[in-house]
């Protein structure tokens, strides 16, 4: 028996034989509103109509949130940060997205978040505390209806999921939104979260966004239909959209709250994106994928189409530009200068908070430990 | 209600109601808790009363059941989900671990997550594989949770209470195969804190410290001791994370002997921490080396074995009479 004789297989996308070809149903189309070169095209599904003072918003949000992401990796480079996960590539979907939620909407992030952080009003140096090695969050979730960031993989769609039951069980209209990405799409907790939101029929929007690679693996390491399709067997609807065109972002998103909000259950968004980045700032990309693969993704740029959209109509002239520039500047500016200012925490704090109503062996190794650090204080002031 | 006879399995069931009766925002979570009222029973009638809002029937995931509940904590729930059996815990685990035990932590107290996580355990019922376990070292020595078993009634009844009244998520052990012995329960007491252990019967010679299943083996060993003249002190512990080392180190101090019973493996269980501490803390009156009485390390045998594998009378003396001969 040869390869070949598995008829099932689908042509890989590395294939130049086929590159040219469709892709079969597969790769399907994805919702689109504005392309790559900037021309704003109609959907069947889904439109939207915003101001020009509303698209200069949404390119502003993108523009900070990528010259914050862009600082805070040069802050990695000079030791001030121990790690940065850049969304460089997917402020597109974050912001999109992020712009659809209402203030009493909740979010679950993952820990690359930061555009959509961004959105909900989280002080951007909030979220450096974390990668700077000061604490492992430390924000008050409830202030910005903006969950801690979660790091083990796919967890926080559980927590989505039973905060949506929350919300239905207390007659809110509010709606819950859980971000994962295309590795998470594996986990078993996100499969038990459609499964639990679907059964409850939970105000949850699940957006996934699959930026093509999970550290090394391609999605094809995770699953062998389009991540969208999975909502179909839980009973809720999918939808791909792309991921760098913020104006689809919102209009998708906007929806599937919407939905969520009248009772009409879970919806699945997969927004296809790229990671222009590396995984973290401890990743080497060089090792698993393709110089021309992040070329043909930087002509799909979500920032440059619609600068170029506003400048085509209009909408935006030199001096806005300039001032966002300018703008940029000082929220980096600011960053680095809090990111530098950052404490250390003290000594003794890594035993506070571990539990809510205390706990006496915590009690008993706290007292030990100051004990400790006191018997080096009184040798030197002994000496 | 003043004070009446009680089976543990009943008296949980009652505190159960009272917590629903009391407090809007207590849940009951697990598979089939709500019109079967639980495999063991435990939720009989509750969801009858309460609804399937409050008593909810979860699709068949311990991972979801336990993440979900995560996040009704923090809309403001105070959710009781059921484990169904020990072994099946496991594909909880990462969620119990990684996010209830610490995001408490994580927030730097920002966040509270209320949930108790009810999981009948241990041996001697004659069950399947994955029926029998004793996992409660693999959780007390996680930060950010505790953990408790009762013995008795009472004990089930107002540890429920408090463990749902608690703050800190909290993993309530049930020794099943204690479920339908019965004893007295006045829900008109007034408890004491949670997390302390109890002297149950006072002796001055050695003393036994058990929790959940193995107090009955230890009281049942202390009487048999008392007929060969032997003065057995009984520690209930109550509570494996925070362990009352305090009650302990009292009765040490005065005994000079402690044997440690509990059916889990001995190997880095919960005698092995209870060793260590009062060994430290008592180490001038101590007689003998604190002995260990627990499982062994292997799987939990067929149940045609599991009478050699759980601590009985016999092995629970043996080791008071190896403590003594010191």
């Amino acid at each position: 028996m040869t390869v070949d004789s598995t008829a099932a297989r689908k042509p890989r996308r590395s294939s130049s034989k086929r590159s040219s070809a469709k892709q079969g149903p597969a790769e399907p189309q994805l919702v689109q509103l504005l392309t790559p070169e900037g021309k704003r095209v109609e959907h069947p599904d889904y439109s939207i109509d915003l101001t020009p003072e509303e698209l200069r918003g949404l390119y502003r949000d993108m523009v900070l949130t990528r010259r914050f992401d862009a600082e805070a990796t040069t802050l990695q480079r000079q030791g001030e940060l121990g790690l940065w996960a850049s969304l460089l590539g997917q402020e597109a979907a974050q912001i999109g997205s992020g712009r659809a939620l209402r203030d009493d909407d909740y979010v679950f992030p993952t820990y690359r978040e930061h555009g959509v952080a961004w959105c909900r009003d989280v002080d951007p140096t909030n979220l450096l505390g974390m990668f700077r090695g000061v604490n492992n969050g430390g924000w008050d979730p409830n202030t910005n209806n903006f969950h801690l960031y979660t790091i083990v993989i796919g967890s926080q769609a559980l927590h989505a999921t039973g905060y949506a039951m929350g919300v239905a069980k207390d007659g809110a209209d509010s709606a819950v939104i859980a971000y994962f990405g295309d590795g998470a799409s594996s986990q078993g907790d996100v499969a038990e979260a459609f499964t639990f939101s679907a059964v409850y029929n939970a105000p949850v929007v699940f957006f996934c966004q699959n930026n093509q690679w999970a550290i090394s693996e391609p999605t094809e390491k995770q699953t062998r239909v389009p991540l969208y399709q999975r909502a179909q067997g839980y009973g809720f609807p999918g939808v791909r959209v792309d991921g760098n065109d913020v104006l689809a972002c919102l209009a998708v998103t906007r929806a599937a709250l919407d939905r969520a909000r009248t009772g009409q259950g879970p919806m699945l968004i997969e927004a296809f994106t790229y990671r222009m980045g590396a995984h973290t700032t401890s990743d080497d990309p060089t090792r698993y994928r393709r110089d021309e693969e992040r070329e043909m993704w930087e002509a799909k740029d979500p920032i440059l189409r619609l600068r170029t959209y506003l400048t085509d109509e209009g909408m935006a002239d030199e001096a806005f530009f300039a001032g966002l520039e300018e703008e940029s500047d000082a929220l980096a500016k600011r960053v680095r200068d809090v990111v530098r200012a950052m404490p250390d925490p003290d000594h003794m704090a890594m035993f506070e908070h571990t539990y809510a109503d205390g706990h006496a062996l915590v009690d008993e190794e706290r007292a030990a430990y100051a004990e400790y650090q006191a018997s080096f204080v009184t040798a030197e002031e002994g000496n | 209600m003043a004070t009446e006879k009680m089976s543990l399995l009943k008296a949980i069931n009652a505190s159960l109601r009272t917590a629903l009766e009391n407090d809007p925002k207590v849940l009951i979570m697990g598979e089939d808790v709500g019109k079967l009222g639980g495999v063991f029973r435990v939720t009989d009638g509750l969801q009858k009363d309460f609804g399937e809002e409050r008593v909810i029937d979860t699709p068949l995931a311990e991972s979801g059941i336990v993440g979900t509940a995560i996040g009704l904590a923090l809309r403001g729930y105070r959710p009781v989900v059921e484990i169904q059996f020990d072994g099946f815990v496991f594909p909880a685990y990462d969620q119990i671990v990684t996010q209830l035990a610490k995001m408490h932590a994580r927030s730097l107290g920002k966040v509270k997550l209320p949930v108790v996580i009810r999981i009948p355990y241990g041996g001697g019922i004659g069950a399947v594989e994955h029926h029998s376990e004793s996992p409660e070292a693999l959780f007390a020595h996680v930060a950010g949770l505790k953990c408790v078993s009762p013995s008795n009634a009472s004990d089930a009844y107002w540890m429920m209470q408090q463990a749902i009244a608690s703050d800190d998520p909290v993993i309530y052990f049930e020794p099943k195969r204690r479920y339908h012995d019965k004893s007295e329960l006045d829900t008109a007491a007034i408890p004491g804190p949670l997390h302390t252990a109890r002297v149950t019967r006072p002796g001055t010679d050695l003393t036994l410290a058990a929790y959940g299943p193995m107090v009955k083996v230890c009281l049942d060993a202390a009487a048999a001791a008392a007929e060969e003249g032997k003065s057995i002190e009984v520690v209930d512990l109550r509570s494996m994370s925070p362990i009352d080392f305090d009650t302990l180190q009292t009765s040490v101090e005065k005994t000079g002997r402690l044997v440690v019973v509990h059916e889990a493996p001995v190997f880095l269980g919960t005698g092995s921490e209870i060793a260590a501490r009062i060994t430290e803390r008592c180490f001038y009156h101590l007689e003998a080396p604190v002995l260990r009485v627990g499982g062994f390390h292997a799987p939990y045998p067929p149940s045609r074995l599991e009478d050699e594998y759980l601590p009985d009378l016999d092995r629970v003396l043996d080791a008071v009479d190896r403590a003594l001969a010191y």
